[in-house]
């Protein structure tokens, strides 16, 4: 009963913040919106037994994606208004993607011609599927797990490479120079006279 | 595990990620990341010999260990610290980063060789895409020249799309199959007589993803932009190792994970093979640029391999060992020329016309873009005519006469515009002669690279082909 509820709760959540992600006037609402459709989305995820989903939905799409996107919102000075204002005009090639999108949904969900889909062995069903794919990543997949630990390093590298530019201007701190200087490469004690200044 | 079997991927892996920390400490560590990469490169060379480099199915089954694996990793090794010689005094001047170009290469042999010896799928795409990231990266490298940005730029949007092809074709074949073990998916092709329309629709997606990474028609709109705009060492590197990793690559995808379905690619392997040959012919008449020219002929060399593909049989694979292997040295060679190709300030020249009677003002120069022309385009006696003859051997030896005598009439059409560079050198009026560039390990490599191709190059018949018949036999 309780499942009944929260399924029909999430979802209803899911697909009225969606509505709203499009009907904001807001910008920054509609982000916003998302997030929330995020989160639900993430509920329903999690009721089928998908954690791993679940939890990577909230992670990486509320955590990174969905705040990047505000901040994009909010930092660049993009018109929406002007944006909003081809509607009219585009609408009939809005229209043939949304129809050939539909037709090729129709084909696909037809297509059972096209052979048989064959599951890979699914992991026990006690074990929860976080630590399935733990396991299986850190022992028999360990290798193109590393390799992929090298593909990040080298866009790691490459981002500095392409984009690093050594500036004279700016003065970096030396911290063994720092701790070199002894006080009496840095005082000078003067003995002024009277109504003379200090010449450094 | 047996950690021995990967021990030339784990030696440039550690040299560098070492190299790296190394090329933190600034631009006047260049020279010392060069050598070291240039010394990694050839101890992983050396850890290739020895008994647990044919170990066979390591990790699972995601990788081997054979003789065909072997072979790609030497001339994907060999080519890559050619590659980092070459651009030795090159990003020294001008660049503040010249000393991280070693560790992108070492990074992108790591990404290679992964690639040669992948027997499931995911390492396939794994090695693919750090090679192909560690390259998007080096075509970009002089950041401050805007066609350099460009290719930069172009490469990296259409290798995305590309990936994206394969992934979406591995995918397909996942789904079909229920494995991504080349054994798995072989066996399901087997299964049945005529292999379902979703396991066709994966084979074909994944043969368009790999036909982009070695420039195959129709997916190479992108070999000559990037060819002219990286930076000529960079460029040489493009036109070797990345491109023997990815011929050899499909050439196992082929011969291994879809060889009961062999009728299936055979037909996309020919058109491919027959449209590489003949647009890279055609299309490089009108080209003023030697990068842009020479890259029309990568397009055209990687359609002869295809040949061998299409064959499909052990002839073949060995075929087309011989003839990446050949054509690498010949390539290397000609961009070695290439490199040589400046004002008398240092400035890079690469237009035709600045090589306007150069047998005049530097015959040995000159001489050696000859060898290098005569090679390429398969004219005997030079060495570039064996590998070509192997390949449409494997071919009539398969059955298929009428692709043999359409790719040789190619290679004919081909010959032009490669003669067509030593007419210019040697029959038109002296343009203005290049400046001295002093560099003695570079001319050892051009005299070495034109001895091989050569008609002295004949004596390698015999150890060379042995190593890749060796090497093709491990797929079978």
């Amino acid at each position: 009963m309780i499942a009944v509820i929260s399924f029909y709760l999430f979802a209803a959540m899911t697909i009225a913040s969606a509505v709203l992600v499009i009907f904001a006037r807001n910008p920054v609402h509609s982000v916003l919106w998302l997030i929330v459709s995020f989160f639900s989305a993430s509920g329903l995820m999690l009721m089928t037994g998908a954690e791993f989903i679940a939890l990577l939905l909230v992670i990486v799409y509320v955590g990174a994606v969905a705040v990047l996107f505000l901040f994009v919102v909010m930092m660049l000075d993009i018109d929406f208004a002007q944006l909003r204002s081809g509607f009219t005009r585009n609408l009939p090639f809005g229209l043939l993607i949304a129809l050939v999108l539909l037709a090729e949904i129709i084909v696909a969900a037809n297509a059972r011609g096209a052979g048989s889909i064959i599951a890979d062995k699914p992991p026990e069903a006690a074990q929860p599927n976080i630590v399935a794919l733990g396991e299986a990543m850190y022992s028999r997949f360990l290798f193109p797990f590393e390799i992929a630990g090298l593909i990040l390093l080298v866009a790691m590298i490459g981002a500095i490479v392409l984009t690093h530019r050594s500036r004279g201007d700016v003065r970096g701190q030396k911290i063994s120079k720092q701790v070199d200087r002894r006080p009496q490469d840095a005082i000078q004690n003067k003995q002024p006279a009277v109504g003379q200044g200090v010449k450094l | 595990m047996n950690l021995a079997a990967i021990l030339p991927e784990l030696i440039l892996t550690v040299s560098a990620i070492v190299l790296m920390m190394v090329a933190a400490l600034g631009r006047r560590m260049t020279p010392v990341t060069t050598w070291a990469s240039v010394a990694a490169l050839i101890a992983a060379c050396f850890a290739l010999l020895g008994q647990p480099q044919s170990a066979g199915a390591l990790f699972g089954g995601l990788i081997v260990a054979d003789g065909f694996g072997a072979f790609g990793k030497l001339i994907c090794f060999v080519s890559a610290a050619v590659a980092i010689v070459a651009a030795h005094g090159w990003f020294e001047r001008g660049s503040e980063h010249g000393a991280e170009y070693p560790v992108l290469i070492l990074f992108a042999s790591v990404g290679m060789a992964v690639m040669v010896s992948s027997t499931s799928l995911m390492t396939l795409y794994v090695g693919l895409e750090l090679s192909s990231l560690a390259s998007y990266v080096l075509a970009s490298y002089r950041r401050t020249d805007e066609r350099s940005a460009e290719a930069g730029l172009k490469y990296f949007v259409l290798g995305a799309l590309a990936s994206g092809i394969l992934l979406y074709g591995i995918s397909l074949l996942y789904g079909f199959t229920g494995t991504t073990g080349f054994a798995g998916v072989a066996a399901a092709f087997a299964r049945d007589a005529t292999p379902s329309i979703g396991l066709l629709f994966g084979l074909v997606f994944t043969l368009a993803g790999l036909a982009f990474k070695i420039s195959a028609v129709p997916f190479h709109m992108w070999t000559p932009d990037v060819y002219e705009g990286a930076p000529t060492p960079v460029t040489a590197f493009f036109a070797s190792a990345p491109k023997a990793a990815a011929v050899l690559l499909s050439t196992r995808v082929c011969l291994e994970a879809m060889a009961p379905a062999t009728d299936a690619w055979r037909q996309i392997v020919i058109f491919a093979a027959l449209a590489s040959i003949f647009l890279g012919a055609i299309a490089a008449y009108g080209q003023t640029n030697i990068k842009r020219l020479l890259a029309y002929s990568s397009i055209n060399n990687v359609g002869f391999a295809l040949i061998g593909l299409a064959a499909g049989t052990a002839t073949g694979a060995s075929a087309i060992l011989f003839y990446m292997a050949i054509y690498v040295v010949m390539t290397l060679g000609a961009f070695l020329c290439v490199l040589r190709m400046r004002t008398a300030d240092g400035q890079p020249v690469e237009t035709l016309a600045s090589l306007s009677g150069l047998s005049q003002t530097r015959p040995a120069l000159a001489w050696a873009i000859a060898f290098f022309m005569f090679s390429l385009a398969g004219i005997p006696p030079f060495f570039g005519f064996w590998p070509k003859l192997l390949v449409f051997w494997a071919a009539v030896g398969a059955g298929y006469y009428p692709l043999a005598v359409v790719g040789i009439l190619g290679a004919v059409i081909g010959a032009y515009y490669y003669l067509k560079i030593v007419k210019i050198m040697f029959f038109d009026a002296p343009a203005e002669p290049y400046g001295k560039v002093r560099a003695p390990l570079e001319t050892a490599l051009i005299f070495l690279s034109a001895l091989v191709i050569s008609p002295v190059g004949y004596f390698l018949i015999g150890p060379l082909g042995r190593l890749a018949d060796n090497a093709a036999g491990s797929l079978f």
